[in-house]
């Protein structure tokens, strides 16, 4: 029986949300395409870890080695073409993250195995493999299908499938396989993690958040927007262009290469809703957007929406706010 | 250091109206305003830095039609020696694999030590074009570049992972850099200086340049076709709030008090 490949993302003995994502997509296309979950880890000591994975896999495959402790793509790549190469899966799924970035567009190439990036929703249709993924960051969507092949590759949009563990457990068969990794100097070598520096603004502990986006256009409206976070009694956030411009430090980003945040309230002034953003917002209680295009995507994660230019709502809401606590 | 740039001329989109055009697979291009892909911005960037504190060259390299030479100019200006634009009707609907095999066959004749691109570009998102381009060439790479530092040799990267976290790695030189924005500040080009840039020359190539046979280029050449592009269904939809800015500011300020905000 053929397989279908994931791959369990891990860093620092634990595996990463986007692991059991994949597989609650792929355990569906096994059932309909009648091919067997195959769940991948490779790592220093990968057969602690494999237990969960056999609860959603019919087969966790696991390869040990001490060159695997920390990932590099290029180690990864030589393992899991030999294993792509032995057990031709019909598809396999990487995530689409820093580490499935660096990885499964090299590991597609080597093998000539037709590669589709950051797919929100996949299928097999009338035998065609057919994903779905996203353009112009967010604002349009597009159907494609890869062209015929024995064996198909995909990376998966973190958080575009909801974990769901399959009842009754799959109880998965654990099989160790030798790694296929020599001595042989590597090209790439792991030096080691860098954490982000200590102190600064905690955004995540914040009650209010006003995140503001390139829609606020100069750094020379930063005082205003200051202005107006402290008239509501909120902390001052933002997406990556504004600390990519250095006006606000990156302890202040929400977003998947930010801080995941979850406030009472959290007003998105001026910021498009690309999907790395709103993955680090979309659970705050009160979402209010004020966007000028209508069509912003982050209307569709938003409670409210105000389609105006930010510049009038937001003297406005402040004088309005002003005037609620003299009332008071 | 000789460098070469991938770089990509794209639509801005963040503020368009966008619409699907009659073929179902493409977005309606008119009225659209372009410009570099802002991932490439900061790639161009940091090779320009480079050659300025190491000497060498700098080779922006892009493909399409006449109007992306616009991107190759602003490169131009911005430091780059020289530029080359690929281009050819059967090109078209060239995936990120056809597009990695159409720049490899031109920069693998080229002279380079470092090769750096963008990340992704903001039309397709794709991020893979960077790397496949790496293993064509049989160079070592790494993605999400957020610092780059050259040792004899070698050079040392940050990759961002997640939530601020970066991982250090060292790589074996030449090769392939896919950076992320942030990586540095890109500089302002004055009307001046493209326009002395527009006395600079810029290589055209056409498929028969890239030894490449029409099977490797454009749909025939790629992993994925495109079948069609639509609007995003909405799941969730605000309430929008509607009126004067005075008006919607009320009904924001009740809502927020009514909900104990303020
Ligand atoms: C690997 C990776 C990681 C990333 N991580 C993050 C992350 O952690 N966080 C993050 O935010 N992004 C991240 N990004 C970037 C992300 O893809 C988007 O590019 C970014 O979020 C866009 O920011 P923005 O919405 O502020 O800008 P844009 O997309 O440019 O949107 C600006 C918005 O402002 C609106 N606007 C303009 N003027 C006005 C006005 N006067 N009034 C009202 N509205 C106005 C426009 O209509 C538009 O919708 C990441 C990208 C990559 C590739």
């Amino acid at each position: 029986m053929t397989a279908i490949f994931v791959l369990a993302e891990h860093r620092q003995g634990i595996i990463r949300d986007i692991t059991y994502e994949m597989l609650t997509k792929a355990h569906e296309i096994a059932q309909k395409t009648n091919t067997e979950l195959t769940a991948v880890i490779l790592g220093k000591s990968a057969k602690e870890k494999a237990k969960p994975l056999t609860e959603y896999a019919q087969k966790v495959l696991i390869i040990e080695d001490q060159k695997l402790e920390n990932f590099t793509s290029d180690a990864y790549q030589k393992v899991l073409s030999t294993l792509i190469k032995e057990h031709k899966p019909l598809l396999t799924l990487i995530g689409h993250t820093s580490y499935g970035i660096d990885l499964a567009p090299r590991l597609a190439t080597e093998l000539n195995i037709p590669l589709a990036t950051d797919c929100i929703d996949l299928a097999f249709e009338g035998g065609t493999f057919t994903v779905t993924r996203q353009m112009y960051g967010g604002k349009v969507n597009t159907t494609a299908t890869a062209r015929k092949a024995q064996s198909y590759m995909a990376t998966i949009r973190q958080a575009a499938f909801q974990p769901q563990k399959p009842q009754p457990p799959a109880n998965g068969q654990i099989i160790e396989q030798p790694s296929p990794l020599t001595e042989e100097a590597a090209t790439k070598r792991f030096i080691e993690y860098v954490l982000p520096p200590p102190g600064g603004v905690d955004i995540t502990a914040a009650d209010k958040l006003v995140g503001i986006g390139r829609g606020i256009k100069d750094q020379a409206n930063m005082p205003q927007m200051e202005e107006f976070a402290k008239t509501i009694g909120a902390v001052l956030a933002c997406s990556r262009p504004i600390v990519d411009k250095g006006w606000l430090s990156n302890d202040r980003q929400v977003g998947s290469s930010g801080k995941t945040v979850k406030p009472k309230l959290y007003i998105a002034l001026g910021i498009s809703g690309a999907f790395q953003h709103v993955l680090g917002m979309k659970n705050s209680d009160l979402i209010i957007a004020i966007n000028k295009d209508p069509n912003a995507p982050i209307f569709s994660f938003s409670d409210y929406g105000v389609v105006e230019d930010l510049f009038k709502i937001v003297p406005a809401l402040k004088n309005k706010i002003n005037e609620l606590k003299i009332q008071k | 250091m000789d460098i070469v740039v991938c770089v990509k001329h794209v639509p801005e989109t963040a503020e368009a109206e966008l619409k699907i055009d009659s073929t179902g697979k493409n977005i309606e291009k008119t009225g659209l305003v372009y410009d570099i892909n802002e991932w490439d911005d900061y790639a161009l960037e940091e090779a320009v830095r480079i050659k300025e504190k190491q000497g060498g060259t700098v080779t922006a390299i892009t493909i399409g039609t006449e109007d992306f030479d616009s991107t190759l100019r602003k490169c131009l200006a911005r430091g780059a020696d020289a530029a080359i634009r690929l281009t050819d009707p059967k090109f078209q609907g060239s995936d990120a694999y056809a597009t990695a095999k159409i720049l490899h066959s031109i920069i693998k004749n080229l002279h380079c030590d470092l090769i750096l691109c963008g990340l992704q570009a903001g039309d397709d998102g794709s991020a893979a074009v960077g790397t496949i381009l790496a293993q064509l060439l049989g160079v070592p790479h790494a993605t999400m570049v957020k610092k780059l530092e050259l040792c004899t040799g070698t050079a040392k990267v940050n990759r961002e992972l997640e939530g601020g976290l970066e991982e250090i790695l060292e790589i074996k030189l030449p090769a392939l850099f896919a950076v992320s924005t942030g990586i540095n500040e890109p500089r302002y080009v004055s009307i001046m200086g493209i326009r002395k840039a527009m006395q600079k020359e810029i290589k055209v190539l056409g498929l028969a340049d890239t030894g490449l046979t029409e099977a490797y280029v454009g749909e025939a050449g790629s992993w994925l076709k495109t079948e069609k592009l639509y609007v995003p269904p909405v799941e969730k939809q605000a309430e929008f709030l509607k009126g004067t800015p005075d008006e919607v500011a009320t009904k924001i300020a009740e809502l927020l008090k009514s909900r104990g905000l303020i």
